[in-house]
């Protein structure tokens, strides 16, 4: 088994090296321009300068100051919605055919119409965020409700829980693995919403901001760099944020399985 | 890893009213439209906004129809489709290869794993301006990067189901006497396909949501994403929202038109899925 695991690195390592190098062979042949196909380590260098000058740190904290505010803003309502629909059929009715109608549509194609309404600006990116957002957590919490064993309600019942305690204690981590879900899902969308809301409603800072304004002076290099901190960060919190929040709930709850990779 | 088929969500789960009466239901169904539809044209007739940045319902009605009769919107509309298949097709085939050849050999899956698992990460939109600088503006890379962006969770979820078909049918195919092609067809195919479909669905749902941003950036002469991204300069939120609600109309037919159709005909068929 570990002899497999280490063969199956260095085939992942000697893949990446030659990637790289085939990569490095056609930027440095001259076939295109230098300024379209930068090397490696102009792109590294792009990459720590502005890292050192700390504008790429401003530029980060500003899109993911608007990816969380607006994460939270969608999660603090779509998980209580989400519940209520699940409970109550009125609000079910009401709601989901909204939801149905609303959610094929891409968030970006609201910038447009957002920008109109709410000028240039953190407002725009943070409603798109809200809205690419809201619906992967709405139909988790909803269908994840639903989904929970109705003998599970019954026996705590049995067991003379209340109200209250069979919807902290059993409704709500029963849906757990689905609101984690909706959760990743959510976060995914949200992180593409804000990188196309910042190119379009161009705002001074954010990364989306700046590999689109890099496009107009032709720093390929710069424009990479960024998409290496976008993908970093993306990568992080699917890992690490999500990862840890599915250990600390689910995983220790016994709910679900760690998936064997 | 990202996108796999994790928890099936929603239409099955539908609301229980398999026993009302048809038009109960559509009256039902309509209510909340009509009640966020009268909010909205009272809104919009209060005054509050200017009518130019929040028209009446019916100034959206009539652009609507204003531009479907002159065939503007149908040309718009049919542009963007032409993109969304030229990319999805593109990412379906690749994406599909990629992932058969990953689930089936762990030599490919030792060289391509890596390279997807840092491509995945960064979302499809951050390219947009590399692949316009690289292939100028227009269709060209509106396309591959359409195809580029939706192939990741075709090749998760292909690699995936591939790998998800159980070792006792490939074992017990062959001592029937098999061949790698007909063990191919009938038992690895069919039993990869749910996730396939999976795949696909979520592939072209990422195609959709990316495409229209990425009009808006690419300066393509006609497409919906460009008819509402010019139709800001002209301050024609009434053009704008009629093209939000074509986007939305495309939308929920490609899934519940193409994909729900498909799965009906392949996978439920065969009683893989219920």
């Amino acid at each position: 088994m570990s002899t497999e695991r280490t063969r199956s690195l260095r085939r992942a390592a000697v893949t990446l090296l030659v990637a790289a190098a085939a990569y490095e062979a056609l930027a440095r042949s001259g076939m295109f321009p230098p300024a379209l196909l930068p090397t490696l380590p102009a792109v590294a260098r792009a990459l720590v300068t502005s890292i050192l000058d700390g504008s790429m740190l401003n530029h980060a904290f500003h899109t993911l100051s608007r990816v969380l505010i607006g994460f939270a803003l969608a999660t603090a309502f779509a998980v209580p919605l989400g519940i209520l629909m699940a409970r109550f059929r009125p609000v079910e009715h009401f709601f989901l055919p909204l939801a149905s109608a609303l959610m094929p549509i891409p968030s970006l194609a609201w910038v447009p119409v957002f920008i109109l309404w709410f000028g240039l600006g953190d407002i725009v990116a943070i409603l798109i965020v809200f809205y690419a957002a809201v619906f992967p957590v709405l139909l988790n919490t909803w269908s994840g409700v639903r989904a929970v064993n109705p003998l599970w309600l019954r026996a705590a019942g049995a067991m003379g829980a209340d109200e209250a305690a069979l919807f902290w204690k059993v409704m709500i981590p029963g849906a757990f693995p689905f609101i984690i879900t909706g959760l990743r899902q959510a976060f995914l969308r949200a992180w593409i919403a804000v990188v196309g809301a910042e190119m379009l409603a161009a705002s001074d800072w954010g990364l989306g901001w700046v590999i689109f304004d890099a496009k107009e002076f032709l720093n390929a290099d710069v424009m990479l760099a960024s998409l290496v901190v976008i993908g970093a960060i993306g990568f992080i919190f699917e890992r690490l944020v999500f990862g840890s929040l599915e250990r600390a709930t689910v995983l220790r709850w016994g709910m679900v399985r760690m998936a064997k990779s | 890893m990202y996108d796999v088929a994790s928890v099936q969500v929603p239409a099955e789960l539908a609301p229980s009213a398999a026993r009302e009466a048809p038009w109960r239901v559509v009256a039902r169904t309509a209510f909340p439209f009509i009640v966020v539809g009268a909010i909205w044209e009272f809104v919009a007739r209060l005054g509050l906004f200017p009518p130019r940045l929040f028209p009446s319902l019916e100034t959206v009605a009539s652009a609507f129809v204003r531009l479907t009769a002159n065939g503007i919107l149908p040309h718009h509309a049919f542009d963007t489709l032409i993109r969304l298949l030229a990319g999805f097709a593109l990412a379906a085939a690749v994406g599909m290869a990629i992932g058969i050849a990953m689930g089936r050999s762990r030599r490919a899956e030792d060289v391509f794993l890596p390279l997807v698992s840092i491509g995945a990460p960064i979302p499809g939109i951050a390219y947009a301006p590399l692949f316009l600088l690289w292939f100028g503006l227009g269709n060209v890379s509106t396309v591959l990067l359409v195809g580029f962006v939706s192939c990741f969770p075709i090749i998760f979820n292909t690699w995936t189901g591939v790998k998800a078909v159980k070792d006792i049918w490939l074992r017990a195919a062959q001592a029937m006497g098999a061949d790698d092609r007909a063990l191919f067809r009938h038992v690895i195919l069919p039993g990869a396909l749910p996730y396939v479909l999976t795949g696909l669905r979520l592939g072209l749902a990422q195609a959709w949501r990316i495409l229209v941003g990425v009009e808006m950036l690419a300066a393509v002469p006609w497409g919906l994403g460009w008819l509402i991204f010019g139709a800001r300069e002209f301050l024609n939120t009434d053009v704008m929202l009629a093209g939000v609600a074509v986007i939305g109309i495309i939308g929920l037919a490609l899934e519940k038109l193409v994909f729900q159709r498909l799965e009906q005909f392949t996978v439920v068929r065969w009683g893989m899925m219920t």
